[in-house]
């Protein structure tokens, strides 16, 4: 009772005083207050875009609830602008009759916060963003509704070529590629977010300094990759921790279009290292994973880039579940399971440690499980592989453990 | 109807005082501030928008090989200010002063084997060079062929013609929005013309004629441009890098907007795996179409390049802007380089 009594009585005195004063009460008081969404009526795709070219730095421009059809990729060049919809379920963008442009929404400028709605199916990309820094992607939603599909975009968020990026609390399903890409890019946080039914779940790709967390990575054909490739601008990937994450039951079946890297992802990996260094998996929750839990692996393809190192490095493995898996190995990883009996242990790794004409590396893989969890090295020694030549062994590799890279800080992620 | 209400007054100022400012020609205010002009008429870069033709100072002017943009006919001008010139660069962009313009109208005929008969303009694309860098405007023409209004948003516009081969074509033209403009422009973080470089515009004793106008200064003795693309008495090699350069490489360049691909298309770049001899895709996605390298030397039918030249389906067609049909020429030029290469 006195709560209520005390609620009416403020709401009579606010009352009152907007009466007295009538010229201060359609000035809203709130500093944060958003500005109207855009309207809703004519032909939404114009309208957005010219707002989206139109817009100031620090400018937020507001999407009204709704379905929308857009028949042209989006673009945003301005700096410090907020694209802000009504959530993830109500301000939904949708591409299905898009007749140009190679991604839904692409962002070239810096200091940009994408927030608070859905981009559905996408003929290229759903969401690019090509050096743009301090960039924050968050409760998004990319999707192709049509589940996995070799025909979907390759990837639902993709930020490439930029520093300092957030990707939070999104979801992406049925990407032909990779759900989550971050690419060519330094200092990165991925984390709170579902990636499902596509080909891989996540993926970093020739980065630096990311922390991939809290992610549930379930039912993709590969859950959660890092990668380092050659003959690209940036090379030289390392530096990422995969931790707190679920990653289970990817087992999707692989739709990527052949000639694309992940196309040879097994179907039922959990986690994949290929090339790179300092990469750290700790703490994450492995379940049902068909082919293999983790899977550490040299690049296999020729290259001439005389910057690129094809091997894995500093590897740390630690502290993580894994449940049941390994059990129906694909792939390429089938022919190589059946020569050992059918099935795979949690982790695996190809034993490639040296390539060309050069001298056997430390790799320095430090797998730093207890010992009931299971390992197995093919032993296949040398780059380019030679199937031949395998040579499996369950003992894990000689290791000084690599020093763990620090938590990652974003100057922009309170924004 | 606003906008005609508006219109109207500075249709009849512009008639006038038809050069804005007291004298014919180019308005370096309008062309120097902040924002783009509402109407191309502002800019007093043509004597006469019905005609179409330029003011005094404004030189046409064209590019041994231009950008394929669905058949499109294009006229382009250059406007340099009054007592100033381009300096010459032997691989860059002319450094243009600043005030300089750069004019490129697309237009289109009912059938584009008699591309001057019934031809109509559809847009004029500006690039201005402002104080603070290069600006590029899109403008879209009046049906009345009178005026074209500054349209930032673009617009995707059905148009039939026949093309010079003869075929019918029901074209979906985009004009692109102001972003898109930069998405060819890039450079690094800037914006910067992409035709007025030596090796695109030396022909047909175009260099001289800049000269002799004195709006380019510093240019060596027999300087040499491309071959045609399509002038079979050149070497092949020579002239699909040129193909290459206008149509791929304003993108696929270390400074551009696909500089992740690494994939650079320049015609001065020598590395096999930077021009995509046995490259694999990075993010082609279903633009590999199953295929996997982008050049397969001897085989064209394995290359992703062609396929991606080949296909009109946003996802797959390369380049992403600028086109809605595929260009019969150039997909035989691109396919007889391709095999023709030597295979290891």
């Amino acid at each position: 009772m006195t709560i209520r009594l005390r609620a009416l009585g403020g709401a009579a005195i606010l009352l009152t005083l907007a009466a007295c004063s009538p010229a201060t009460s359609d000035k809203p008081a709130a500093i944060n207050e958003l500005p109207a969404p855009l309207s809703a009526e004519g032909d939404f795709g114009a309208t957005l875009q010219a707002a989206l070219i139109a817009a100031k730095p620090g400018e937020t421009i507001v999407l009204p609830e709704g379905t929308f059809q857009l028949a042209d990729g989006l673009s945003l060049d301005v700096d410090g602008v907020t694209l802000r919809g009504a959530g993830q379920e109500k301000t939904i963008l949708d591409f299905t009759g898009q007749e140009g442009a190679g991604e839904g929404l692409l962002v070239t400028s810096d200091d940009v916060t994408l927030m608070d709605f859905a981009v559905r199916n996408t003929k290229g990309d759903g969401i690019k963003s090509k050096g743009a820094d301090q960039i924050i992607y968050r409760y998004l939603t990319v999707e192709w509704t049509g589940g996995p599909d070799e025909n979907n975009g390759a990837y639902g968020v993709y930020p490439v070529e930029s520093k300092n990026v957030l990707v939070e609390n999104v979801t992406v399903r049925a990407a032909s590629d990779a759900g989550i890409y971050v690419g060519q890019s330094d200092n990165i946080i991925v984390r709170n977010s579902v990636v499902e039914y596509n080909v891989a779940g996540i993926e970093i790709e020739n980065s630096m300094n990311a922390d991939v967390y809290g992610n549930i990575a379930r039912n993709n054909t590969g859950g959660i990759l890092v990668f380092d490739l050659p003959d690209l601008p940036v090379t030289g990937g390392n530096s990422t921790r995969i931790f707190d994450n679920e990653i289970g039951s990817n087992n999707t079946r692989n739709f990527a279009p052949a000639g694309n890297i992940v196309a040879s992802v097994p179907s039922g990996t959990g986690v994949i290292v290929m090339a790179n260094q300092n990469v750290h998996v700790f703490d994450n929750k492995f379940d049902d994973n068909r082919s293999a839990h983790v899977l550490i692996m040299s690049y296999s393809l020729p290259f001439t880039d005389e910057r690129y190192n094809p091997l894995p490095r500093d590897l740390v493995l630690r502290d993580n579940f894994y449940g049941a898996g390994g059990n129906d190995p694909q792939g390429d990883l089938a022919p190589l399971a059946a020569a050992l009996g059918g099935t795979l242990p949690a982790i695996v790794w190809d034993g490639v440690a040296r390539w060309g004409e050069g001298a056997a590396q430390d790799v320095n893989l430090a797998v730093l499980e207890g010992p009931e969890v299971g390992f197995i090295s093919f032993g296949l020694g040398k780059y380019p592989i030679d199937p031949a030549t395998m040579a499996p062994s369950p003992e894990r590799p000689q290791a000084t453990p690599a020093a763990e890279p620090a938590a990652i800080v974003l100057p922009h992620a309170d924004r | 109807m606003r906008w005609v209400v508006l219109l109207a007054p500075l249709f009849l100022l512009a008639a006038c005082s038809p050069a804005g400012k007291g004298a014919p020609g180019p308005d370096l205010g309008v062309i120097l501030a902040e924002d783009p002009a509402p109407s191309l008429s502002d800019y007093g870069l043509f004597a006469d928008m019905a005609s179409g033709a330029p003011a005094p100072g404004v030189l046409p002017y064209d590019l041994i090989n231009p950008l394929f943009t669905d058949h499109a006919a294009k006229h382009r001008f250059v406007f340099v200010p009054d007592g100033q010139a381009a300096a010459y660069r032997e691989t860059d962009v002319f450094d243009f002063p600043v005030g300089s313009v750069l004019v490129k109208t697309f237009a289109f005929a009912p059938d584009m084997r008699a591309p001057e008969e019934g031809q109509w303009r559809v847009e004029t694309r500006l690039l201005l060079h402002k104080a603070g860098g290069w600006a590029a405007y899109p403008y879209i023409w009046n049906a009345a062929q009178t005026e074209a209004v500054y349209s930032p948003a673009g617009q995707r516009l059905g148009i039939e013609t026949i093309s010079p081969d003869g075929e019918t074509l029901e074209l979906r033209y985009a004009v692109p929005n102001q972003n898109q403009c930069k998405t060819c422009h890039q450079a690094g973080k800037d914006i910067a013309p992409i035709g007025p470089k030596v090796r695109h515009l030396a022909h047909k004793d175009q260099l001289t004629r800049w000269e002799a106008a004195g709006i380019l200064s510093g240019v060596p003795e027999d300087v040499e441009g491309e071959p045609y693309a399509f002038d079979p008495s050149a070497p092949l090699d020579l002239r699909a890098r040129a193909w290459l350069d206008v149509n791929c490489a304003h993108c696929h360049k270390a400074d551009g907007s696909a500089s992740n691909s690494g994939l650079w298309l320049a015609s001065a770049e020598t590395g096999q795996a930077r021009i995509g001899i046995l490259k694999h895709p990075v993010a082609a996605g279903r633009g590999s179409g199953g295929l996997k390298q982008v050049i397969v030397p001897g085989d064209p039918d394995a290359s992703i390049l062609l396929y991606r030249m080949a296909s009109t389906e946003p996802g797959v067609a390369m380049p992403e802007l600028g086109r809605s049909v595929t260009d019969p020429h150039s997909l035989a030029l691109i396919r007889e380089w391709i095999a023709a290469m030597e295979t290891e």
